[in-house]
């Protein structure tokens, strides 16, 4: 369902993303590993179409479509859902509104009638019970003043909210309490299902303990130089990545 | 999304551009005696309005223009401006039916109801065109109430003994170099009185529009509340698309007695020039000032400034009476070429005196957006309160906000405070919107939406969606 080729990308002359490959199947949750500096982030920022990089090569289809070729909101509508590393603060806008203003703009995708505030609330009341939250969060702006973990889970609040098909997590277990780790982990954990592919890009392989990944990938210098099942990532996590770049030149 | 198609976004159509073919009857260019002399006339107006005309014609002659804004123009040619035009037809109106009908189409497409039965319900309008007033509508029901509502001039001829009494008593005709034009060369505008305990049972509201070419707009309007009364008003404006600089430059004057309550608010779009060059456009030089003479009175100004080529304006306070308020809510939305400079003044003369002041100004494209104001706490001002606000928003790399707050605190009894926070609007917060499936002119929208929050509600119900929406017209993408 989700199928990146031969993906390259650069900041001014430096090549980041060096020619990717990578194919999620339905049902499969695949993780990325990877040193700081290889390129991990700067893969989430190209499949969703963020500004600094508007001129991927290569393609990623979604579905069949090629997701490049979309702005950044029509690739979200396709159903790509990117929970951030570093999600943004958005003073004066209201999170319920927000979350809202995007569930809407699905349900127009679709065809469908606008919800109305009170359904929503309805709706989102059960979403926030799942991710033990509480409900000031929906009266706050987006993310303004939280906390790293108020964050994060605003961020699989969202997730749940739009339901969509492809989900790439970036470093979401950054930040989080051990508490929080394992809602949020849990959360995301059940929300696999045969027909939705989920992309976990992580430093550490202790989220992978609650997201168990059929697939494991090592990046490193802008290419996937190795991959290899749950077991590759505890390996990584005892013996560092030194080998594997060693191995991969 | 990069930081030049934020800029895109943030370009504008300005729908009210159009100009309408009314036959107009404009007096020669140039500006002497003989032309305040016509202009009276042609009001036929009581002799002490044509005396203080003179007056303040002779007064204005000895003065020169200032120069002490942050706004850059070139010298205005006031011999180069007619200081009055009128649709030709114009006989007395004996219902709204005897309104031209190309001036009714007019409106309509301003989305201003003039004709009775399309009226929005509980506001009264007042249709102000180029120099005259076209129609007012629900004149009779008001008066029922005791409330006048009807042009200036129409106040003159009914009203001469109040016109007379208030008129320049809080901005005179000495105040400024533009208040001294206005008071020679005024052609119309509207006039409110609410009579003692009573509260204006609708919204009133003023709609100004200048059609002819390179011709000013001087309205004057005056706003009376007698004691324990109160009343809600509203002004909007726009004006054609000209190559040529048009000038307006209007007077406000509003008086609240004792227990009286003026809640005053703007809703400014006139055309703001052409994008690209910055051609053209309203030069928009008012003064507006209230006078809180009474105890426990309060005088609310609230601002919507999304057009002009130049905004230069202090809606301001005298709170002289003891317990009197006085409240600054504004929005100054810049973009392209477009300049504004405009702020407050609040001064506190009474004892336990409270102002409120909240500005947000918006800066986009080449724009230069800059708040000035003025707290001043006077010595018999004991007890006397002021909060300040005035945050700025940048969109894009290419425009400046300022910040001039003055404060002049004349005794030790009084407490002030002060906040100010400029923020950008950056890629990635856009970029998560769009990543939410949210397109980015909803996303700029929403998030300039959500910085004026504060101001917006400070808005008559009936208007706070008409801004929201002249808001998201004015960041609408034009290319793409």
């Amino acid at each position: 369902m989700f199928n990146i080729k031969d993906l390259k990308a650069s900041i001014g002359d430096k090549e980041i993303l060096k020619g990717i490959n990578l194919t999620i199947n339905p049902g499969e949750v695949h993780a990325i590993m990877g040193p700081n500096g290889s390129g991990k982030s700067t893969l989430a920022k190209v499949l969703t179409g963020h500004p600094d990089f508007t001129e991927a090569e290569g393609s990623v289809l979604l579905k069949g479509k090629n997701l490049l070729e979309l702005d950044p909101d029509e690739r979200a509508l396709e159903g790509l859902f990117l929970a951030f590393q570093y999600p943004v603060e958005i003073p004066g806008v209201n999170n319920e509104e927000f979350l809202r203003m995007a569930y809407n703009a699905k349900m127009k995708k679709n065809g469908k009638d606008a919800v109305d505030p009170l359904d929503f609330s309805d709706f989102i009341q059960e979403k926030l019970a799942k991710l033990s939250m509480d409900e000031s969060f929906l009266e706050r702006n987006v993310n303004h003043g939280f906390s790293g973990g108020e964050k994060k889970r605003n961020e699989i609040l969202q997730l749940l909210v739009l339901e969509p098909e492809m989900v790439i997590l970036d470093e979401t277990d950054s930040g989080l309490d051990i508490d929080a780790l394992r809602i949020v982990a849990k959360t995301v954990d059940a929300y696999r299902r045969a027909d939705r592919g989920i992309l976990v890009i992580t430093h550490y392989q202790r989220l992978l303990d609650y997201i168990k990944p059929d697939i494991v990938h090592v990046l490193a210098n802008g290419k996937i130089v190795k991959s290899g099942d749950k077991s590759l990532a505890l390996e990584l996590e005892d013996k560092g990545y030194d080998w594997v770049e060693a191995e991969a030149k | 999304m990069s930081l030049e198609e934020i800029e895109k976004i943030a370009g504008q159509n300005y729908k009210y551009g159009f100009k309408s073919d009314i036959e107009t009857e404009v007096i020669p260019k140039g500006l002497n005696e003989d032309v305040v002399r016509l202009i009276s006339e042609r009001k036929k107006e009581p002799k002490f309005m044509l005396e203080y005309r003179l007056k303040a014609y002779n007064h204005w002659k000895t003065l020169t223009e200032p120069d002490w804004t942050h706004l850059e123009y070139p010298t205005i040619d006031f011999n180069d401006i007619s200081y009055y035009a009128e649709p030709k037809k114009k006989e007395k109106l004996e219902s709204m039916d005897d309104v031209d009908p190309e001036l009714k189409r007019t409106f309509e497409k301003l989305g201003i109801p003039i004709v009775e039965q399309k009226r929005l319900a509980n506001v009264a309008v007042d249709a102000i065109f180029d120099s005259v007033s076209v129609a007012t509508t629900y004149k009779d029901k008001l008066l029922e109430h005791g409330v006048v509502f009807c042009p200036l001039s129409e106040a003159l001829e009914k009203y001469p003994e109040i016109v007379k009494k208030y008129l320049g008593s809080v901005v005179p005709h000495t105040d400024n170099f533009y208040a001294a034009l206005n008071a020679a060369v005024f052609s119309e505008g509207s006039f409110v009185y609410i009579p003692k305990d009573t509260v204006c049972p609708m919204e009133l509201s003023t709609y100004f529009r200048i059609n002819a070419e390179e011709t000013g707009q001087f309205e004057r309007t005056l706003i009376v509340c007698e004691e324990n009364s109160k009343v809600s008003y509203l002004e909007g404006c726009t004006a054609p698309m000209f190559d040529k600089n048009q000038l307006h430059a209007a007077v406000v004057e509003l008086v609240a007695l004792d227990n009286a309550e003026i809640k005053y608010s703007t809703v400014q779009n006139w055309y703001a020039g052409d994008p690209k060059t910055g051609k053209g456009g309203i030069y928009n030089f008012v003064t507006k000032r209230g006078k809180c003479a009474g105890k426990s009175s309060k005088i609310s100004w609230t601002q919507i400034e999304t057009g002009s080529a130049i905004t230069w304006k202090y809606p301001s306070c005298l709170l002289i009476g003891d317990d009197s308020v006085g409240e600054f809510y504004s929005v100054a939305l810049t973009n392209h070429h477009q300049q504004a400079d405009t702020g407050t003044k609040m001064y506190h003369i009474g004892k336990n005196t409270k102002s409120t002041i909240i500005s947000k100004g918006i800066s986009a494209g080449k724009s230069i957006n800059t708040y000035r104001g003025l707290v001043q706490i006077n010595k018999s001002a004991k007890g006397a309160e002021n909060f300040t606000q005035c945050d700025s928003m940048l969109i894009g790399s290419d425009c400046s906000a300022n910040t001039f707050p003055y404060i002049d605190v004349r005794n030790a009894q009084s407490t002030l405070g002060h906040e100010a926070a400029t923020v950008k609007v950056t890629e990635d917060q856009i970029h998560y919107f769009q990543q939410r499936g949210i397109n980015m002119e909803d996303a700029l929208t929403t998030i300039v939406n959500g910085f004026c929050a504060d101001v917006f509600k400070e808005l008559p119900t009936e208007f706070a969606v008409e801004a929201t929406q002249l808001l998201s017209l004015k960041l609408e993408n034009t290319v793409g």
